[in-house]
């Protein structure tokens, strides 16, 4: 789960890390009244799941009531990557002297959290990681033994940081790392991490993500996954316990296990066709959750067809092909299905859904037979709409 | 021959006495597997149809001398039954369970590798099979004749459909390792293709793997520099989007890496041939084995 830069800032601020005094705004109103009581100058700030919204307006520096109006309502009405701005948060502006970059990386070759540091902040991080990897200093922490001071300042001479400032970069990198830990993220990554005038170091932007897995030890931070740029059936999907993806294009698609599902996906490419959706309905799906999993698939208006891809392990084709009759009692869909059943009870399944006699339903044997037929007939429909 | 285990293997499952645990417990002792306990903390001195159940894994293995670990453990407390297991002295250790936080899988990794005699397959995996000797896991044995292909594979069902695509071309399986869909897995491809180098029975090998990481890249350059045995790859999420998790936890394409077509491009350039669909690896394998190739020849 990303958090938005606010809230990664409160949660890194429940963690020692000095953050700059802000608020968040839903309207013009809001953020104009907010400005106002932080005083200027003050930053207004698109609050979206996405980088480089700064370098694309996103971020603007008021200086007075009438810049912060004329900010708020420009911002709101941005869409950045296809992402509306639904949030401002509205800081207090602060005096830059340095823009340094830290970051706490979940590193799966290593297997160990990777903290790095750079005096060389800001946004052409990426840039200076490509040309001049050495001036980012960066070392591997072994988990059973937890961040020690010596790692701070390994990292901190590492990326030669100035004198005066060592001391507190060990502990803000210490904090960081506290609460990767605590809060169970997979990334947190400030940048930039600003010296200001005052040679204090602070929290300029904030990205950082937590495992979804972990949040049942996290009550506090579950509403933090209530996103309200979320896709409508991205939501409902989550809300039915199903893993859903949304795509661009017009054929609806539903498998058992991730792997296989991606497969589908490339599959019905191979033959053609655009892929709307991923959806995996998981091992052992009883018939109601197939049913639920087309209602998701279905309530995407782009969709022209579905194909059902199932190779039963623990999931048995009789139980999916119960909830695909089940479904189109319910739902009537007026898109055709095509389905491939595999694996354990395929004959019964396949017998079921004869038996049924379902409109607009097509049997196939093979994943590259079916995927075939489900490119054919989505085109086909769309002959038909023109 | 086979690898990992074989019918010798002496398997107590942890959460026996669970749904999920007591139906595949039986369900592979009836394949032939030789399960000879369970662990449920509490319910020590029970049975399940004749298996004993103990509390702790340091019983089960005194008592039985069980060698190999199953769990069916809930993600919450599958972290601490691995490291049970491990501290017992079992020697593999196969966790089915699927969502246990990845703060869980670092620190369980950290001790492992101070365990240096236990191998750790999944978490998040549907286990190892070595058909017509031992199934240690949830994969439908129905499905899978013994033979000369070794399999390895992150995703459950993708494994059944490539074997299934194996099988009706007549090919039959050394033994087949599913290693997980988590970003963390316990082990990994390179860990599996050095057991199956060395496996008389396995005369060809196919990977499946999938976007994000670089376990595919690691393994590519393992086939260049260490295998010698034909290998077959497929790699799945062509048409994942940058940024989305495509349902594995494992499975993200982020900052330009760990995309399928530099995954794909990588093995070809260290030796493998990569079939596009699981129809076309299966043609491969098929036609690189009645061709000779790898048959024995090195």
């Amino acid at each position: 789960m990303d958090l938005l830069e606010y809230q990664g800032k409160q949660l890194l601020a429940r963690h020692g890390v000095v953050v700059p005094d802000g608020g968040v705004a839903e309207s013009v109103a809001e953020a104009v009244a907010l400005a106002d009581q932080l005083g200027y100058p003050c930053a207004v700030k698109a609050q979206v799941r996405i980088g480089g919204r700064g370098k694309l307006g996103g971020v603007r520096i008021a200086h007075s009531h009438a810049e912060a109006r004329a900010h708020a309502s420009a911002i709101l009405a941005m869409e950045i990557r296809g992402l509306p701005v639904r949030q401002l948060w509205i800081e207090r502006a602060s005096q830059i002297a340095a823009e340094y970059y830290a970051s706490i990386v979940f590193d799966r070759s290593a297997q160990a959290p990777r903290v790095m540091l750079s005096t060389r902040g800001g946004v052409d991080i990426e840039a200076v990681a490509a040309a001049e990897p050495e001036a980012i200093a960066s070392l591997h922490v072994d988990p059973l033994l937890g961040f020690q001071p010596f790692h701070g300042r390994l990292l901190a001479f590492g990326a030669r940081v100035e004198r005066d400032l060592v001391g507190s970069v060990v502990q803000t990198l210490s904090r960081l790392y506290d609460a990767f830990i605590a809060e169970e993220a997979t990334l947190v990554e400030v940048n930039p991490l600003i010296v200001t005038s005052g040679r204090e170091l602070v929290a300029l932007d904030a990205k950082v993500t937590l495992d979804d897995s972990a949040l049942y030890r996290h009550p506090d931070n579950a509403p933090l996954a209530e996103a309200l740029d979320e896709d409508r059936q991205e939501r409902m999907a989550r809300q039915r316990g199903l893993t859903y993806v949304k795509l661009e294009g017009d054929i609806g698609i539903l498998g058992n296990g991730a792997g296989l599902v991606m497969s589908t996906l490339d599959v019905v490419a191979q033959a053609g066709g655009r892929p709307a959706n991923f959806l995996d309905a998981g091992g052992g799906s009883k018939a109601d959750a197939i049913a639920t999993a087309v209602e998701v698939i279905l309530s995407d208006e782009k969709v022209r067809a579905v194909l059902f891809n199932i190779f039963g392990g623990i999931t048995r084709c009789d139980e999916v092909a119960r909830g695909l009759i089940e479904a189109f009692e319910r739902l009537r869909p007026r898109v055709p299905f095509v389905v491939r059943l595999d694996g354990t009870n395929d004959e019964e399944g396949r017998r079921l859904l004869a038996d049924a006699g379902l409109d607009g339903l097509y049997v196939e044997a093979t994943m590259d037979a079916a995927a075939r037929r489900v490119v054919e007939l989505a085109a086909g429909r769309m002959e038909l709409a023109r | 021959m086979s690898i990992l285990i074989d019918e010798r293997t002496r398997v107590c499952v942890a959460g026996i006495t669970g749904r999920e645990g007591r139906f595949h417990a039986l369900n592979n002792r009836r394949y032939g597997t030789n399960v000879v306990a369970g662990v449920t903390p509490g319910k020590g001195g029970q049975d399940v149809e004749g298996v004993p159940v103990f509390d702790t894994f340091a019983e089960a293995v005194a008592q039985t001398g069980a060698d190999a670990a199953l769990l069916f453990v809930p993600a919450r407390f599958a972290a601490d039954s691995i490291l049970e297991a491990a501290e017992a002295g079992v020697a593999l250790i196969v966790a089915i369970s699927e969502g246990i936080p990845a703060h869980d899988e670092l620190r369980v990794m950290a001790q492992l590798r101070r365990r240096p005699g236990v191998r750790l397959i999944g978490p998040n995996c549907p286990g190892v099979l070595s058909p017509g000797k031992a199934n240690v896991g949830i994969i439908p044995a129905a499905f899978f004749r013994p033979g000369s292909v070794g399999v390895v594979s992150r995703s459950g069902t993708l494994t059944y459909q490539i074997g299934g695509e194996l099988a009706r071309r007549g090919l039959g399986n050394s033994t087949i390792v599913g290693i997980g869909g988590d970003p963390i897995p316990g082990s990994s491809f390179v860990d599996i293709l050095a057991l199956f180098e060395e496996d008389p029975q396995t005369e060809l090998i196919v990977m499946a793997g999938e976007i994000g990481g670089d376990a595919e890249e690691r393994a590519a350059q393992f086939i260049a520099e260490h295998v010698s045995k034909p290998v077959v790859a497929y790699i799945a999420g062509f048409t994942a989007p940058p940024g989305k998790t495509m349902g594995h936890a494992g499975a993200i394409v982020s900052g330009g890496s760990g995309g399928a077509e530099a995954k794909a491009r990588a093995l070809e350039e260290g030796g493998a041939r990569v079939g596009r669909t699981p129809t076309e690896v299966a043609e491969l394998a098929a036609g690189m084995l009645a061709a000779g190739v790898g048959g024995g020849a090195r």
